[in-house]
């Protein structure tokens, strides 16, 4: 076994166990860098497969943004763990018929006769010189043009949605008016709560 | 050099002298790092000290030379203490993360021609690549301390090292347009011309040069961009509950990001290691085998000096500025310098389709 399928079968290993974790670990912090993880060592399987371009923006976008705004609101969020597993068996036929579909559906489209030796040989190793990006670009910007531009407009398209729906109309002027200053009373401004003390072995 | 290293070892099986080679590029690259960290540290308080009239650390031997020394040993011996109910794993972890990719990146660094750990032929989105993970170690370390203050540092960290990486990735993109290539080396190289400073990119490429600069300060989080430590509102930011040889990692990893920040912009816009003196010196004295040819030459002093520059810059920036708010760090990364690197994307991109001389013809 050379180097590359060690290399290979180590990498698998781990991504089919961080996926694993995903699912499984109680804490959704922990679910999340199992996630993290997970995309990390597909980078790797990537760029064992020469397509370092792929492997790195994988890294950049989805471990480098998309993950670390997943986190964020994961770790932001005050998440019940007793609630959640609370519907675990009245859920589970459903659950159950639904990865049965989704595993039935896998194997039709993707399964091992679609993916043999045969219908996808192992491809030939590139000169040092040969550079993936650079084939990436020339691709991508004749024979696909049309399709990668109607996806950058579809997406440009999806910002601006993003922005209108969120925007917060800022009022204009920041001065105050005196008479409304002289008329505050406390009541309007402090509202005074009582709480009790915190439990200290809390 | 190699090469006779690789005989000497000979007798030995063929994977086992590659990997003892590779490790040792590793510790001729981290070593040297390692040591121009902690020196690093004892320039910035030296830098600062003058800068406020004040002489700075000059007790532990000759002129304070040994103080990082006296430091580092310090922290070693120092207790680490884990916050209550924190989760030791990830409190471990945060550390290492933020150090890995950190040393990470400079696997594809080049110090001069050919002079590389690793010369893979995208090592800028490499580098791209290993700088976005950094944010991982500050978000798990605010995580895991189980402390709001350290909760509220690495969010607010974490916003603005995903912010910033925007405009800097922008700012790459237009050095990728000018220099039609991710191979640093490449980059370097295509900034060589008879014009000497004037073909080096940061002339065509002003705006994005200095944007670059500004958001590698922010990526850094150093002043005036270090609102993630905040010592007046939130104390120490991320790393307040860290102590002993845990904190010191954070350190090592900001100073060697620092480093790589002020080295990358000296390779994409301040030519790397060619000389300054083309177009000024004769080119007879400048190739050769001599010493003054050595010297006034292109070479790794240049790209060195050129490095020191911009680490001077980052410590005079620090006795300068007072904090941005943060809003105004917000406002600043988003409406300022990613429209300004957009614009100069097209204006470089311009610049290369009509050949516009003396860098792209």
């Amino acid at each position: 076994m050379g180097l590359e399928s060690i290399t290979f079968y180590i990498f698998s290993a781990i991504l089919v166990g961080s996926a694993v974790l995903v699912v499984s670990l109680r804490n959704p912090v922990f679910c999340a860098l199992a996630l993290v993880l997970a995309f990390f060592t597909s980078a790797g399987l990537w760029i064992l497969l020469e397509a370092e371009f792929l492997a790195l923006t994988l890294i950049l976008v989805y471990v480098g943004a998309v993950m670390v705004l997943f986190l964020f609101v994961v770790m932001m969020l005050d998440i019940n763990l007793a609630v959640l597993r609370e519907g675990f068996t009245r859920y589970l036929p459903f659950g159950l018929g639904v990865a049965i579909v989704l595993v039935a559906q896998l194997a039709l489209i993707v399964g091992p006769e679609h993916f043999g030796l045969e219908a996808m040989p192992k491809p030939e190793p590139h000169a040092a010189d040969y550079s993936n990006t650079k084939e990436i670009g020339r691709v991508l910007y004749t024979v696909y043009l049309y399709p990668f531009e109607l996806a950058a407009v579809i997406l440009v398209v999806a910002i601006i949605a993003a922005i209108s729906l969120t925007l917060r109309r800022r009022r204009k002027k920041q001065t105050m008016t005196p008479e409304d200053q002289v008329n505050v009373r406390s009541k309007d401004r402090v509202r005074l709560v009582k709480m009790a003390s915190g439990n200290k072995d809390e | 050099m190699i090469e006779a290293i690789e005989s000497a070892l000979d007798f030995l099986p063929a994977g086992l002298v590659t990997l003892i080679i590779i490790v040792g590029k590793i510790l001729v690259l981290v070593l040297p790092l390692m040591g121009a960290v902690a020196y690093l540290t004892l320039a910035e308080r030296k830098v600062i000290g003058y800068m406020q009239v004040r002489i700075g650390p000059n007790r532990v031997g000759p002129r304070g030379l040994l103080q990082p020394i006296a430091d580092a040993v310090k922290l070693m011996f120092k207790e680490t203490i884990f916050p209550a109910k924190a989760n030791r794993f990830l409190f471990i972890s945060g550390p290492i993360l933020t150090l890995a990719p950190a040393l990470a990146a400079w696997a594809v660094v080049p110090f001069d021609d050919g002079l590389v750990i690793s010369n893979v032929d995208a090592s800028l989105l490499y580098i791209l690549a290993m700088t976005s993970l950094g944010v991982y170690g500050v978000i798990i370390a605010g995580w895991a301390s189980n402390s709001k203050y350290a909760f509220l540092g690495a969010l607010r960290s974490a916003a603005q090292i995903v912010s910033y990486e925007i405009a800097m990735g922008f700012a790459l993109v237009g050095v990728l347009v000018a220099a039609g290539s991710l191979n640093l080396g490449e980059i370097v190289e295509a900034q060589r011309g008879s014009l000497g400073i004037i073909n080096w990119y940061m002339i065509p490429l002003l705006p994005l040069f200095i944007v670059y600069f500004i958001a590698g300060v922010a990526e850094t989080n150093r002043a005036p961009f270090d609102v993630a430590e905040g010592e007046s509102e939130i104390v120490a930011g991320f790393h307040v509950e860290y102590s002993s040889m845990t904190f010191s990692i954070f350190f090592l990893a900001e100073y060697a990001n620092m480093i790589l920040i002020a080295l990358l912009t000296a390779l994409m816009f301040l030519g790397g290691w060619l000389s300054p003196l083309h177009g000024v010196l004769p080119a007879s004295l400048l190739e050769g085998e001599g010493v003054l040819a050595l010297l006034l030459g292109d070479g790794i002093h240049w790209l060195l000096a050129k490095t020191s520059f911009f680490l001077f810059l980052f410590l005079w920036f620090r006795a300068t500025f007072p904090r941005y708010r943060y809003d105004q760090i917000m406002r600043l990364g988003w409406k300022i310098f990613i429209p300004i690197t957009i614009v100069w994307l097209l204006v470089a991109a311009a610049m290369v389709v009509w050949k516009i001389g003396p860098w792209f013809n």
